[in-house]
């Protein structure tokens, strides 16, 4: 019996996984696909990125804030105040950037994408657009994810930039530090590899969040009750996945540069 | 009687006039090992209205929806305009539903886009000019006499009026067939009659084969010996004894199609069951 329920959900992962790739490897070969749906695109870009900055721009200054202050108080202690500066840079650029961003737009969008598609799909809207001739991978998935994975390149490199000035805010203003000092140190230290690092994972990131997103909206079952259950599965899943890829990506390019 | 087991033999040839519209070959379709029909086989000729009875949940809507290739059967073969769509791919099945005006049981409208939005959404998909969507997303409107709703939402609306923007979202494009799942369900019978009424217009005026799913028998029998009159642009009844040629029914029982025939032919029936279901 306890064979039977563990052969059961084996099967379900697995299936889940499969339709996850279906479902993805349809959306992104529809990019190629006339029609572009471009203003669909502009659309979402305008939700996700714009819509999201707020947010990002609030937690990069204050994680880059809190940063300062943290380590400042410890590199105090041996006398090394001085790389306050390259420690929240690199932290904010290589990590805490990417990973955060990606976390509050995911909390913010990937939620949005399962409840409205779960919407559609219990009102038999997407039923109604396929039996209309449109494609719902290619309206509404495509572009959420061309929008998410463009905004969200975006969105970390202005998250960056914001904790490192969230950072010298805190290391002027508070910590009495000197400012030239604190910005010098900021980028002096950076090297192509940090910076790459920084930047592949939003590219990542953006794919996940889309892509769970509309998945658990796309398999939405069981009225509003499954909306909201998709909704919490979007959100749980995407920020596993983020967390996962964002070592897995660290390891490798750690591995191939050295740092 | 029932013809259901071997009264089609699909012809995938080029279409004509003569050709059936929908043609079901031994079709079965079953959902997490439970089969849901099995073996239906029917045909909807040119013009044709097939009223499509049953009890709830007995795989009506699971039907229409084999139709429009919005589900793909497990066995047996689905010509529609004379392609197999059950062997088509879902790129190709989109050309196919440009021809297929679907009314869903709930309407499905599109609840962030606008009346006019919603009835001409295949025209914006089609990037007609902005004046022709309007001026067709009205003359649609106006056949289901809601010509003032154009910038209205569907939340603003009431049941029955979304279920006309429905109808007038299927009909826009002039398409070939139309399929209504239960477009009365859930209303009350003066709306159902006004619905009913647009049903049977689109039928008698357009002449456009079509599939009616109903467990309303009102309904049913209202579409059997009803015409639309055009001069008075209502429904009259048929004089005694008269059924409309092209109206025909099918029945579904336990997933299996127990009837295919003419509106008599139910009636006279000495099937238990549909003589328990028509009483």
């Amino acid at each position: 019996m306890a064979l039977d329920t563990i052969d059961a959900a084996a099967k379900r992962g697995v299936l889940a996984v499969q339709e996850y790739a279906l479902l993805s490897g349809r959306a992104v070969s529809n990019i190629f696909r006339k029609p572009l749906y471009r203003s669909d695109i502009f659309m979402q870009a305008d939700i996700i990125g714009v819509g999201s900055l707020p947010i990002v721009i609030l937690t990069g200054f204050f994680l880059g804030g809190v940063l300062a202050l943290q380590s400042a108080a410890t590199l105090t202690q041996f006398g090394a105040a001085a790389f306050t500066g390259q420690l929240v840079s690199f932290s904010m650029i290589k990590e805490i950037g990417p990973v955060v961003t990606a976390l509050m737009v995911s909390g913010r969008n990937a939620s949005g994408m399962a409840s409205e598609l779960g919407s559609m799909i219990v009102t038999e809207q997407i039923d109604a657009m396929r039996a209309l001739g449109t494609d719902p991978l290619k309206k509404l998935v495509m572009p959420r994810i061309v929008a998410t994975v463009v905004m969200l390149f975006f969105l970390v490199i202005l998250s960056d930039a914001v904790g490192i000035l969230g950072g010298g805010f805190v290391s002027v203003s508070m910590l009495g530090q000197d400012g030239s000092q604190y910005f010098h140190t900021s980028y002096q230290s950076l090297q192509f590899p940090d910076i790459l690092q920084g930047l592949v994972k939003p590219v990542f990131f953006g794919f996940i969040i889309a892509t769970i997103g509309c998945f658990y909206g796309m398999r939405t079952r069981g009225g509003t009750q499954g909306v909201g259950r998709s909704t919490t599965q979007a959100v749980v899943w995407s920020s596993i996945l983020i967390i996962i890829t964002d070592f897995m990506i660290s390891r490798f390019l750690i591995g191939i540069f050295g740092r | 009687m029932n013809e259901g087991a071997n009264g089609a033999t699909p012809q995938p040839s080029s279409p004509s006039s003569t050709d059936p519209v929908v043609v079901f070959d031994d079709v079965s379709i079953g959902f997490e090992q439970k089969p849901v029909l099995e073996n239906i086989s029917f045909q909807v000729r040119t013009g044709e209205m097939r009223i499509l009875l049953g009890p709830a949940g007995v795989g009506k809507s699971v039907l229409l929806k084999l139709t429009n290739g919005l589900l793909r059967p497990d066995s047996g073969r689905i010509f529609v305009f004379g392609k197999e769509i059950s062997a088509m791919r879902e790129q190709d099945l989109f050309e196919i539903r440009g021809a297929i005006g679907t009314v869903f049981q709930e309407g499905a409208l599109f609840d962030s886009l606008t009346v006019r939005d919603n009835v001409g959404y295949r025209l914006l998909e089609e990037h007609v000019p902005d004046d022709e969507i309007t001026a067709r997303a009205s003359e649609a409107l106006r056949f289901v006499e809601l010509e003032g709703t154009l910038d209205k939402f569907p939340s603003e609306l009431s049941g029955g009026m979304r279920r006309r923007v429905a109808i007038a979202r299927a009909i826009v494009t002039n398409p070939k067939l139309i399929l209504y799942d239960s477009p009365t369900g859930g209303l009350d019978p003066i709306t159902s009659t006004t619905i009913i009424e647009l049903v049977m217009k689109q039928r008698d005026v357009s002449h456009t084969s079509s599939i009616v799913v109903t467990h309303r028998l009102q309904d049913a029998f209202m579409l059997a010996m009803h015409h639309f009159n055009r001069t008075t642009n209502q429904m009259d009844a048929l004089p005694p004894h008269q059924t409309d040629p092209n109206t025909s029914f099918l029945m579904l029982h336990q997933g299996r199609l127990v009837f295919d025939g003419s509106t008599k032919e139910l009636v006279d029936s000495k099937d238990p069951f549909i003589h328990e279901y028509i009483s």
